[in-house]
């Protein structure tokens, strides 16, 4: 399959390990990776925000990157992006936009997916190769949680991965605080959301904690190493490209 | 003669500096005080904790839960849509079974029509059962300015008015309270308590049961809210957990309930659909245990004079809002309260509100607007959550509180102008639309490398984002963006390397590392 591959402007700039093993994955998979070089941000920070004007060229330059009918589908190693695409595109196309753009969006918009949703839905495929053995626990992102509905797939393809020792977390489905500009506007809110999750992570005993976004492993990531747990942050697609030949490099483990 | 309407203008908003529909400071300054009270974030942790748990069990055993959800959400709609009509209806109904009907358009006209109702029954006491309404309008203050005393009766309500203290949350407005602090508050102002009243919730309650025993048996007059209001009929319904509600709406002489417009429903056999959504969704009982029906008066059993004050306060305002009008659908059951991870870490005073939480954050701008100052404490309501999206998925009449509050988000800063905020975002976008100054940005970035030093960290940061690194570390910005490795020649070899090894695994049928992927239905997980 040719898929489209949207680095994200915080995958692209602070977090390429993540995206790299995205690309690397779907390869081994024997899919086609494209990069469409005139991608940045899907506007997503000012839409919620509370910016809907701004973002507008953000949007139709998304569109029409992946709009090329080649493109069968788009991937991106984040639920929140991937939901602000779905659901929130078509909101700026209605009330900033044209006809076209609405269109435009409308079409990408039906062929994007987060990760864990192509493997398992579009690829078919739970049981991808990987080999890890580390103790991991897995957060599961509020948007990819409730804006996607990924479910447990992401579980279901980590319960697959060779020689992980998968733990619970306890009160996974609590929000880590983040919430993007939440973490500066309401700073000690966030903080002690904050403190309460990187708590339960701690009590798991895991080497790392891994999810699908690294904005939320970003905020986690750093929470942890303020309290020096020794819990690492991962995101998702680096355990999943992870193999005995080619393992992650643990030592330098952010998302 | 044609008569003159005037020059069409928006519905008024609640009016600034009445009521109870607006704090003194901002959210995260009014999030302070709970966020720094340890014995408040652990009453709050524990109490939502159990509330989520058994909402959790109760919705779950009902089949056609989603069916309700949808049933609810398109009567409110519905009755939304054709509000006017349903309010004489129901105004109709009313008075033909014996009530009388009044409209107040704000906070002070339904105060004093019912400090006029009181005072005509010559009475200067009134009990009270728990009513949303009459805390938004702030009733219990202009009543005791005028001389009437009122005695709230909903043992939570009680607690909050014996302390002086404002409700912290719509259905458990004491839930900020410990028993060893509850006990506290009635051995100093419930007069003639056993002054070695213990902290067992039984005895508490038995306390609270001989104080307003006495007032059930000897006032004459009664204020209520009203869960909903039935337009074909007339009825109004109020669902409670103690009693205390039934004692207050048959034993007084006069019966005046305050109901804001928008608990209207069209049709009697609706309750069907509202009894089985709100307590399971506010209590996570399965019924609540007293739920109250009555219809204008009947000769000889319960209240001779029965009012209802309908009170619009800002709502007609939200009503002509798209946001605003989906807002209004909620049956005040308080789940989204009882998920959302910022309330229970702030507990209900950091809203300023009578209606805290989610749906507050949504409702109280609506009712009360956001913009009539720069440093409205309501402007920054909407920012009160982290989207996480928890309240969505527990309203029993499916409201999409996050969609509203981005929504909110998006009418504050259109309305505010230029911003060093706006100007950021602004820029950012001006470079995010431009790959070439996007590319440039990102190698600027780099920069960051040098403040993180040789451990790769970055702890301090100034402000706006010290709120971020007061708490969390960065780790420094990496030394090649993902655009620049996919165009290397690094990166070309990592992904011919994948593609042969894709390869090599289909032309050996089943290589170990099983780079073609198992299917589905061979994963036993």
């Amino acid at each position: 399959m040719r898929i489209g591959l949207f680095a994200t402007c915080l995958g692209d700039t602070l977090f390429p390990d993540a995206v790299k093993a995205t690309a690397i994955l779907l390869t081994r998979l024997g899919h086609d990776v494209v990069f469409p070089p005139d991608q940045t941000c899907c506007g997503q920070m000012h839409i919620n925000t509370g910016y809907q004007r701004e973002p507008v060229p953000l949007v139709r330059g998304f569109a029409d990157g992946f709009g090329d009918a080649s493109i069968e589908a788009v991937v991106m190693p984040s639920g929140s992006c991937a939901g602000s695409v779905r659901h929130q595109h078509r909101m700026v196309a209605d009330r900033y936009g044209d006809a076209a753009l609405r269109a435009g969006v409308d079409a990408v918009a039906a062929k994007t997916y987060e990760l864990s949703e192509l493997l398992v839905d579009v690829l078919g495929v739970t049981r991808v190769g990987a080999y890890f053995p580390h103790r991991v626990t897995y957060h599961p992102t509020c948007h990819s949680l409730r804006m996607l509905r990924v479910g447990d797939k992401p579980l279901r393809l980590l319960r697959a991965v060779e020689g992980i020792d998968l733990v619970e977390l306890p009160g996974a489905d609590s929000c880590c605080g983040f919430g993007g500009t939440f973490a500066l506007k309401n700073a000690e809110t966030s903080t002690a959301m904050l403190h309460d999750k990187t708590a339960s992570i701690a009590a798991t005993g895991a080497e790392v904690c891994t999810a699908g976004d690294s904005s939320c492993l970003m905020h986690i990531g750093g929470g942890l190493s303020r309290i020096r747990s020794g819990t690492r942050t991962l995101h998702l697609a680096r355990i999943l490209a992870a193999t005995r030949t080619t393992p992650d490099v643990l030592t330098e483990a952010t998302a | 003669m044609s008569t003159f309407l005037g020059m069409p203008a928006p519905p008024p908003r609640s009016p600034y500096g009445t009521g109870n529909l607006r704090g003194d400071r901002a959210f995260p300054r009014a999030a302070h005080d709970g966020l720094g009270n340890g014995q408040l974030r652990r009453n709050l942790g524990r109490a939502t904790g159990t509330i989520r748990a058994k909402r959790l069990d109760v919705t779950g055993e009902l089949p056609d839960w989603e069916a309700l959800r949808e049933a609810g959400s398109a009567i409110k709609t519905d009755a939304m849509n054709r509000l006017p009509e349903l309010l004489e209806q129901l105004e109709r109904e009313v008075t033909e079974r014996g009530g009388t009907v009044h409209w107040a358009r704000d906070a002070d006209e339904a105060n004093e029509i019912v400090a006029r109702l009181v005072r005509a029954t010559g009475s200067d006491e009134v009990i009270k059962v728990k009513s949303m309404a009459t805390q938004e309008t702030g009733l219990n203050e202009h009543l005791e300015s005028v001389g009437i005393t009122p005695y709230e009766t909903d043992l939570a309500e009680l607690i909050v008015q014996l302390a002086h203290d404002r409700p912290s949350h719509i259905l458990v407005p004491a839930i900020h309270r410990n028993r060893d602090e509850i006990r506290q508050i009635f051995l100093d102002r419930i007069p003639g308590v056993d002054p070695g009243l213990d902290n067992v919730p039984a005895h508490l309650a038995a306390a609270a049961r001989r104080y307003l025993r006495e007032k059930f048996l000897t006032a004459k007059v009664a204020v209520s809210g009203a869960n909903f209001g039935v337009a074909e009929t007339g009825t109004l319904a109020v669902v409670e957990s103690e009693g205390n509600g039934r004692m207050c709406l048959t034993l007084p002489e006069t019966l005046i309930t305050v109901m804001g417009i928008e608990k209207v429903i069209p049709r009697y056999q609706d309750l069907e659909v509202f009894l089985q959504l709100l307590p399971r969704s506010s209590t996570g009982e399965r019924m609540n245990p007293y739920t109250s029906l009555w219809t204008g008066v009947t000769p000889g059993d319960g209240p001779r004079d029965f009012h209802l004050v309908l009170l619009d306060n800002g709502r007609t305002a939200a009503l002509a809002d798209a946001i605003g009008r989906a807002a209004l659908n909620c049956i005040r059951c308080s789940a989204c309260l009882n998920v959302c991870p910022v309330y229970e870490r702030t507990g209900g005073h950091a809203y300023g509100s009578t209606y805290p939480g989610p749906i507050g954050a949504v409702l109280t701008p609506q009712l009360a607007g956001m913009h009539a100052a720069k440093d409205d404490p309501n402007n920054s309501l909407p920012y009160a959550s982290s989207l996480c999206g928890a309240c969505f998925d527990a309203c029993p009449v499916k409201i999409d509180i996050p969609s509203l509050l981005v929504e909110l988000r998006h009418q504050h800063t259109e309305r505010t102008g230029v911003t060093p905020e706006r100007l950021a975002m602004r820029a950012a976008a001006a470079v995010m639309r431009r790959p070439a100054l996007y590319t440039a940005a990102q190698k600027a970035s780099g920069l960051g490398r040098v403040i993180a030093g040789r451990d790769g960290t970055i702890s301090r940061l100034p402000p706006p984002l010290s709120g971020w690194s007061d708490s969390r570390d960065t780790a420094a910005p990496p030394r090649e963006t993902f655009r620049s490795w996919f165009a290397s020649e690094e990166g070309t070899a990592a992904l011919r390397a994948a593609a042969a090894e894709h390869d090599a695994a289909t032309r050996g049928g089943h290589g170990t590392t099983a780079p073609g992927g198992d299917h589905d239905e061979e994963d036993a997980t």
